[in-house]
């Protein structure tokens, strides 16, 4: 499925999205690593959505204007951005940083949103489960407990070792310092507004998410009504990429519905 | 020029094993590994060590600020500050640095230094620092924001120590409605401000601009840093902003260790300066040592390239050789000290006559010898021993 590459200018920042497919509109809200290793399940779903993937600005190629500080202000941004683009009925996948993204637009205005799907999501902190800290490890440890098979957090730690000094990594590296450095990548006060999230929500956490842990699912879970949590087996933090075929599925069942 | 002696405070009765057990002595190092009994003991000799060089005739004396680390054990370089300034008379005591961008509100510590330039009639320097890149892990502080941060923080300082209070702040960082320091700095218009750093083009070019025109202080480094650093202050005061930067606004810090002879200097500075290079120095990892936004990419770039040469233990001589750290008889440590002035024409030259390990009979002798045979010769050095600054060809054409 070919996506092509379009910018928009809202409030003076330059976002960069990847558009493909054809359907009901569904955006993708990526996770710390943005979008280099591009998630094979976008060319699936382009099969039966119209598919919107933007770069967050400050990561891959959009821009970071001076008033961008915090998530509120991304949220902000991309419910102008749907409005712009004259979106409605959406659907909102988002993985990490992007789940965070995504729940911070729904509590500000569920609109034009049809669904959430949240993977592995942050936003949120529970009391006495810690989340790895992404800004105290190495890329390479990072990739590596970011997977569940540790083959492929070997190779996705050698692709993190050959990009980690590349210009695209250190901007994405500080994009996602700048939104969740403190408190690390949540909102003390997200969690008191998710009653507001009035679309059906689907939750999908790999069982030895080691970043993320999948206590932040059965979280999620309680705290967003009507919620179902689907659980990956062996998958990581990035249940998207390690175990695409599975995740697609669950996706698409839900999102039929 | 001026001397001044600078200590960092280390934990020098640190179990030199953690490095192996450890990624770091920085932030994640257990805090049970410190022991007040022997930490007692080694803030009093320290302090011991400081006012014996106000006593000797230094003409300052200095200290800072880290925090969770056995590297420097003053997260607080105000608290010994002041247990100083009754304990001298005549010297400065620098504070180099604290960092006030750490702080939600930085007023408290413009405050602390108003009150110890009030207490000591006038003998205050102000270090103005972001901290290092592992203060952010400790504070919690965004390093994004360091830099905005760090100058909104100094404006804010400089205004209230300055202008009549009480008035507004409104900054984006900061943003207060009284401002309305008692008592203001006994210094005018304000305490010397220094920016140490270990070399930094965005602390360069803020602190050579026209406003402010501060002195910048690189901390030990190679040689040729050293000279690249301190000349790029003068050069950016002449191409950027048009005046000619006077060289007392230029400082160099470095440890220095005298001893009778090069041999016997080096036998007995050896295994302390290494554990200082080797195992109080090194940081979990360089994200950690630069955490993201803390520098822009390019200066992170060139950061890492420069650190990732110097993999693995570093040996005295290697020190010795790069100009790191000074070291031999006072023969040998005067006339490096002329060498490198005539090259570079600071006129403020602060030593680190503790690093590491060094034990307190050791760390005497060194302060005696250099107080003695050193500090005269290198106190007459005027702009007239220094070469003089050209422009490189480069920027020049």
């Amino acid at each position: 499925m070919a996506f092509v590459t379009q910018t928009i200018d809202i409030n003076g920042c330059k976002l960069s999205f990847r558009r493909g497919g054809r359907g009901a509109p569904l955006i993708y809200l990526h996770g710390t690593d943005g979008l280099a290793e591009w998630p094979a399940m976008l060319d699936t779903l382009a099969e039966r959505f119209d598919v919107i993937a933007p770069d967050h600005p400050g990561f891959g190629a959009s821009e970071i204007p001076g008033w961008i500080d915090d998530v509120s202000d991304v949220a902000y941004l991309y419910l102008d951005a749907i409005e712009r683009l004259g979106l409605s009925n959406l659907h909102v996948v988002g993985q990490s940083l992007g789940g965070w993204i995504a729940l911070e637009m729904a509590v500000r205005s569920t609109q034009r949103l049809r669904s959430l799907t949240l993977i592995s999501s942050a936003g949120i902190h529970v009391k006495g489960v810690p989340k790895a800290d992404i800004f105290m490890i190495d890329p390479e440890e990072q990739a590596r407990l970011a997977y569940a098979d540790p083959k492929a957090g070997d190779a996705a730690a050698e692709r993190a070792a050959a990009d980690k000094y590349q210009d695209q990594a250190i901007l994405n590296r500080i994009a996602s310092a700048r939104f969740g450095w403190q408190p690390r990548f949540f909102n003390p006060r997200l969690e008191r507004w998710l009653h507001r999230v009035n679309v059906p929500t689907h939750l999908i956490w790999g069982d030895q998410d080691r970043i993320i842990p999948p206590a932040y699912g059965e979280a999620f879970r309680r705290l967003i009504p009507g919620s179902k949590l689907t659980t990956i087996p062996n998958a990581g933090h990035l249940p998207h990429l390690e175990r695409a075929d599975a995740v697609a599925k669950a996706m698409q069942t839900f999102l039929q519905n | 020029m001026k001397v001044m002696s600078f200590h960092l405070m280390p934990y020098a009765d640190l179990d030199l094993s953690v490095k192996d057990k450890y990624r770091s002595v920085w932030v994640v190092l257990p805090n049970t590994y410190y022991d007040p009994q022997k930490g007692h003991a080694l803030y009093n000799r320290y302090l011991d060590e400081l006012e014996l060089c106000a006593e000797l005739g230094f003409d300052g004396i200095c200290v800072n600020e880290h925090h969770q680390n056995a590297y420097g054990l003053m997260p607080s370089p105000v608290v010994m500050a002041s247990a100083l300034a009754r304990r001298t008379r005549d010297c400065r005591i620098a504070i180099l640095g604290n960092g006030f961008c750490l702080r939600e509100h930085p007023l408290t510590l413009a405050e602390e230094h108003a009150m110890l330039d009030v207490i000591t009639g006038g003998r205050v320097i102000t270090g103005f620092v972001r901290g290092v890149g592992s203060e952010y892990f400790s504070f919690g502080t965004n390093p994004v924001y360091s830099l905005e941060r760090h100058q909104e923080a100094h404006d804010l300082v400089v205004r209230a120590w300055t202008e009549p209070g009480p008035f507004a702040f409104e900054g984006k960082h900061y943003h207060f409605e009284y401002v309305n320091v008692w008592p203001r700095p006994f210094q005018k218009p304000h305490p010397p401000i220094w920016c140490p750093s270990m070399g930094s083009v965005e602390t360069i070019e803020w602190a050579a601009h026209p406003d402010r025109k501060y002195v910048y202080l690189q901390n030990y480094s190679p040689a040729e840093s050293v000279a690249r650093y301190l000349n790029l202050y003068r050069e950016l005061a002449q191409t950027r902003y048009g005046y000619e930067a006077s060289s007392d606004r230029i400082g160099w810090c470095a440890p220095v260790y005298v001893g009778e002879t090069d041999a016997k200097a080096v036998d007995e500075a050896r295994d302390h300066i290494e554990a200082l290079f080797n195992v109080f120095l090194p940081k979990i990892s360089e994200l950690m040592f630069f955490p993201p936004g803390y520098m822009s990419p390019e200066s992170l770039k060139r950061a890492l390239a420069h650190k990732r040469g110097h993999k693995g233990g570093v040996k005295i001589e290697h020190l010795i050789e790069r100009g790191i750290m000074i070291c031999g008889s006072p023969d040998t440590v005067r006339r490096r000290i002329a060498e490198s002035h005539n090259l570079m024409g600071f006129q403020e030259f602060i030593c680190m006559l503790q690093f590491g390990t060094l034990p307190g009979h050791l760390t005497e002798k060194n302060i005696r010898l250099f107080a003695a045979e050193v500090m005269p010769a290198v106190k007459t050095l005027t702009d007239r021993d220094y070469r003089g600054f050209e422009l490189p060809k480069v920027a020049a054409e």
